[in-house]
């Protein structure tokens, strides 16, 4: 190409970029507009009529000592007392969280294990990380854990979290390279992959409706997605925040999500109005949110920070409700327990605690 | 003055030192790969090639002379670096690109032949990760980031912990460029100065480099506290720093930690002192503050006295100092002779270890120190005090006290995806990342999606979520506590156990299946009660049928199939014999779906289960709670268990 046909194509291009630019710019004002009508009156408003929460019972009750290295996650299993997690020196551990025993280790040959997930029935683990693959454990001994584990699917990038939807036989898995997919476990057959995000998948959750048939991303593009899982189609995004989407959680109700984000707000999306509905910041808080998770009434919202803190907040008042201090490096996941009883904090300084 | 080749040999030589001792401190598999052999003649080349890359970056990683931005500069040629140097002003405000063409015009001018003097302090740490990068990364599998941990001291210091970091990312790009050592060498030698994160395939994408300071996954909390500080330093309403008389001399520019608390308590929104105390310790960790004798970076709310760190200083510059300065700045310390500036134990340590691993190049880190340590002495006393205390406290940052936290570490995920995404790891997401007019056309169809949505009020959503919580309170044990002591309270799990052997279903369980018929069908009990129910209706092939899509869609893909013809013989084929109904429609798309030449998927009732679950909702759910079966359940399990009253949380 000659060098005035490379120009004429650059200033083409950059022609196209600005329509686009336009375009998308245009179609936000036009959304906030017709938004805005429906935005007839704000969330802590309603909530008014609300009794204060004047005092959670929340202190911590156990710590869970046992990795080598930053804690990256953890989940409950579905025993209400056993808890895994997975960390930075490459071993997974299931904890009976109660005790705080640990009962089982396994070495993977990778480290950054990003993430681990108890299979509904409780007797399987999922995990992945930097190995860019979800990798089943059937939970046995511990021998017998390393020779029975199986490869389901395998992303190119790393996999940065995973769940297993309602069945033994899925897990479906969040990427670094962007994309979600849905796997079967027995065959390790693709059943569905999820394209849409224009950067690394951190986080998902299942709805928990009656179905079962769609989960929420949050991603490095700041967005958050409400996919269907049948199609394979986004069905609704959700717009915001000024960074990375670290952490995305259903409401229990399943009409709502909360996310939690590197500009170091959480936010709160109703799926029905089809916008945020709060945002819970506050000036003294900095740092970056890695994870969130509701209480069982959907009132309280649990949010760890790089800050080393766990901030919780009154989702309907958007208030903080109190801060927990006791880990002594960032928090890299927080978890209620499935009876809603507990929360699993676990962080960088290598340990897991307990609150209750 | 080193000529080309020795300088190679040298730096080969600490290579392999290096890469041994960092194979003894990475027990995973990565350290077992064989380090390949590069062929004797590519291996000048190359070393050229490493010289050259890396030159301009080799003068942004001088070692940390203190040079706050204000202060007079003391002559770079002193630090036997000799590289046409910038100006230290320049490396001061960050600011390395703008010399970088100028050096390496000045070196190409130079010739492969010609002597290079210089750059060695820089070439020496480009080798150490290049190593890690001619290590040939076969597959993922081999990655083992040693994004090392708090306290590792010299294990733990950014040598090892950028070339696990640079071992990630030269997976992804390395298939990409030339597999020569060359360029890999000076790829991972320019990754290493900026932040781990930006990705430099050559010197010349200049762009690139110009934006690691904004790509730095940590800067975003960075920049939010270097705008604290400023706040703080502030002339009339910052925190109050004077030079402290003490008994024969003097303490210059400092605060004291009370002050500090008072301050955070009054300019900001925290809480209480604990909060202050904790954002102040979190300032100081970062290196923002630092205690003026203390290798530990916290604040104490007393007359601790602090001092503010230089910005030259700030973890926002993207650090990430060499071994090879960490040995000079500790064998400058030896050359000191004050008690303030003693070794630490650890320190001594380190740099025991330091001295064992550069042996061969010990002499010139020695005349380093040596020449530095001159320069410090003729600067004016007090000067020198705040000087040698920013320079510690740097260290305390990068490499530090057993014990503290290392606040430079980041995110794995975060490194290799900024990593990542400026360079193209060959995944989707990062193609679409490069394409701005594809991303552009994604969001415009999102924003068109969620204008053509019909949506409720804003009011109408809150209450529904008030709603949620008033029927929920009373279930979350975070609010309300519940009749029987929680097991992680009470270290009793009377609780879980009573859950479990009871037969007596307890109240609250039955109430909550009045609040939707996703509760009622969530509980076994719940479910097995309304069976019962549907059956005495004679309208129990809803549930069925329902229930069955449910379980077909949780079987492995092997055993879909069947089940899904099973479904459709037993409640959706015209002579069905247990069939559901469902309206004409649900039945066609349920027809077409089974019998799609692609085979069945899991999803082809999920029209018809839904239908059918709508009917069960809006009719025999309704008329199940109305009826006397669930509220003789109810009752039944009122009468044995008491209710305890609320005794904390919400007040009433």
């Amino acid at each position: 190409m000659s060098e005035s046909a490379v120009s004429a194509s650059n200033v083409n291009a950059n022609e196209k970029m600005a329509n686009l630019l336009k375009e998308a710019e245009n179609l936000k004002t036009k959304l906030e507009e017709e938004r805005s009508k429906l935005n007839d009156v704000n969330l802590s408003n309603i909530a008014e009529r609300l009794e204060q929460i004047a005092y959670v019972n929340i202190k911590p009750r156990k710590v869970l000592k046992g990795h080598q290295a930053k804690v990256l996650c953890t989940d409950w299993s579905p025993d209400k007392r056993h808890i895994i997690s997975s960390s930075q020196d490459g071993r997974l551990i299931i904890w009976d969280a109660f005790t705080t025993n640990k009962e089982h280790a396994v070495t993977m040959p990778t480290t950054w294990i990003m993430a681990c997930a108890y299979a509904p029935s409780g007797n399987f683990v999922a995990c992945g990380g930097l190995d860019n693959k979800v990798t089943v454990y059937p939970i046995t001994s511990d021998e017998e854990m390393a020779a029975k584990k199986r490869t389901v699917g395998t992303h190119t990038s790393y996999m940065s979290c995973c769940i297993y939807p309602n069945s033994d036989q899925q897990i479906l898995t969040g990427s670094g390279d962007s994309t979600c997919a849905l796997w079967d476990v027995e065959s390790g057959q693709l059943l569905q992959s999820f394209h849409g995000h224009s950067g690394d998948v951190m986080a998902i959750d299942l709805a928990p409706n009656e179905t079962g048939n769609t989960f929420v991303s949050g991603s490095c593009d700041r967005m958050a997605f409400i996919w269907d899982m049948r199609s394979g189609h986004v069905v609704q995004s959700f717009e915001g925040h000024q960074s990375d989407v670290n952490s995305v959680k259903f409401h229990p109700c399943g009409d709502a999500i909360a996310t939690g984000s590197d500009d170091s707000s959480c936010r709160l999306y109703d799926m029905r109005a089809d916008r945020e509905v709060a945002v819970f910041a506050k000036e003294s808080i900095i740092f970056g949110v890695n994870s969130v998770d509701f209480s069982v009434s959907g009132r309280l919202l649990f949010a760890g920070y790089n800050d080393y803190t766990v901030n919780l907040w009154d989702t309907l008042k958007s208030e903080r409700v109190c801060l927990l201090y006791g880990h002594e490096n960032k928090v890299s996941c927080v978890q209620v327990s499935p009876d809603g009883t507990a929360l699993s904090t676990g962080s960088w300084d290598y340990t897991i605690r307990v609150w209750a | 003055m080193v000529t080309m080749n020795s300088e190679a040999d040298k730096t080969q030589a600490t290579n392999a030192t290096l890469a041994m001792s960092s194979a003894e401190k990475q027990p995973a598999a990565e350290s077992t790969s064989p380090l390949p052999k590069s062929p004797p003649a590519t291996a000048a080349a190359a070393a050229v090639a490493v010289t050259t890359e890396c030159s301009a970056p080799a003068a942004a990683s001088l070692p940390p002379v203190p040079v706050p931005a204000a202060a007079p500069a003391p002559a770079p040629a002193t630090t036997q670096t000799s590289v046409p140097t910038p100006a230290p002003e320049a490396l001061a405000n960050g600011n390395s690109n703008a010399n970088i063409e100028e050096v390496v015009v000045a070196i190409a001018s130079t010739g492969a032949g010609a002597t290079v003097n210089g750059g060695s302090v820089a070439v020496a740490g480009g080798v150490v990760t290049s190593v890690a990068a001619a290590t040939p990364p076969p597959s993922a599998k081999t990655v083992n980031v040693r994004d090392t941990t708090t306290s590792a001291g010299v294990s733990g210091s950014s040598a090892s912990k950028s070339s696990g970091l640079l071992t990630v990312s030269s997976n992804h790009h390395h298939h990409h460029h030339h597999q020569q050592s060359s360029s890999s060498s000076s790829q991972q030698q320019q990754q290493q100065q900026a932040a781990p994160s930006t990705v430099v395939v050559q010197s010349s994408s200049q762009h690139q480099r110009n934006n690691k300071n904004e790509d730095a996954p940590n800067i975003l909390v960075y920049k939010k506290m270097e705008a604290i500080i400023e706040k703080m330093q502030a002339e009339s309403t910052g925190v109050a720093v004077r030079t402290v008389k003490a008994f024969m001399s003097k303490v210059p520019s400092v605060f004291t930690g009370a002050d500090l608390v008072a301050w955070i308590l009054k300019n900001f929104d925290v809480e209480d002192v604990t909060e202050a105390l904790h954002f102040a310790h979190l300032l100081s960790s970062h290196g923002y503050i630092f205690p003026i004798d203390d290798h530990a970076l916290t604040v104490k709310n007393d007359g601790t006295f602090y001092r503010f760190q230089t910005p030259y200083f700030w973890p926002s510059n993207c650090w990430e100092p060499e071994n090879t300065d960490y040995a000079v700045y500790l064998c400058k310390r030896t050359m000191q002779n004050k008690t303030r500036l003693e070794l630490a134990d650890y320190e001594a340590e380190n740099l025991a270890k330091l001295q064992k691993m550069f042996s061969r190049k010990w002499e010139f880190i020695f005349m380093q120190a040596e020449s530095q340590s001159k320069v410090a002495k003729k600067r004016d006393k007090l000067e020198r005090k705040v000087l040698d205390s920013q320079e510690r406290a740097f260290w305390d940052v990068h490499r530090p006290m057993p014990g503290c936290v290392n606040t430079t570490e980041i995110d794995i995920k975060k490194a290799y995806r900024r990593g990542g995404s400026s360079h193209g790891t060959g995944s989707s997401g990062a193609s679409v990342a490069k394409n701005p007019v594809e991303q552009l056309s994604r969001i415009i169809a999102l924003r068109k999606q969620k204008l053509e949505r019909r949506t409720i009020k804003v009011s109408k959503a809150a209450e529904a979520l008030v709603a949620y919580y008033d029927q929920y309170n009373e279930f979350d044990y975070f609010i309300t506590s519940p009749e029987l002591p929680n097991p992680w309270q009470t270290d009793s799990t009377e609780m879980w156990d009573t859950e479990k052997n009871s037969k007596e279903v307890p109240v609250r369980r039955v109430k909550r299946w009045a609040f939707s018929l996703r509760e009622l069908l969530n509980d076994a009990i719940g479910r097995d009660q309304f069976t019962k129910f549907l059956e005495k209706e004679y309208s129990g092939e809803n549930l069925k049928f329902w229930e069955s899509v449910q379980e077909m869609k949780a079987l492995p893909q092997s055993e879909i199939k069947e089940a899904i013809h099973k479904i459709w013989q037993e409640f959706l084929a015209p002579d069905a014999p247990c069939p559901v109904n469902v309206d004409s429609k649900s039945v066609e798309l349920a027809r077409e779906a089974v019998n799609s030449p692609n085979g069945p998927n899991r999803w082809c009732f999920d029209v018809a289960a839904s239908h059918v679950y709508h009917l069960m909702k809006s009719d025999s759910y309704s008329r199940y709670l109305r009826s006397d079966m669930y509220k003789d359940y109810l009752n039944c399990s009122r009468k044995k268990i008491k209710s305890i009253p609320n005794l904390f949380g919400v007040k009433r």
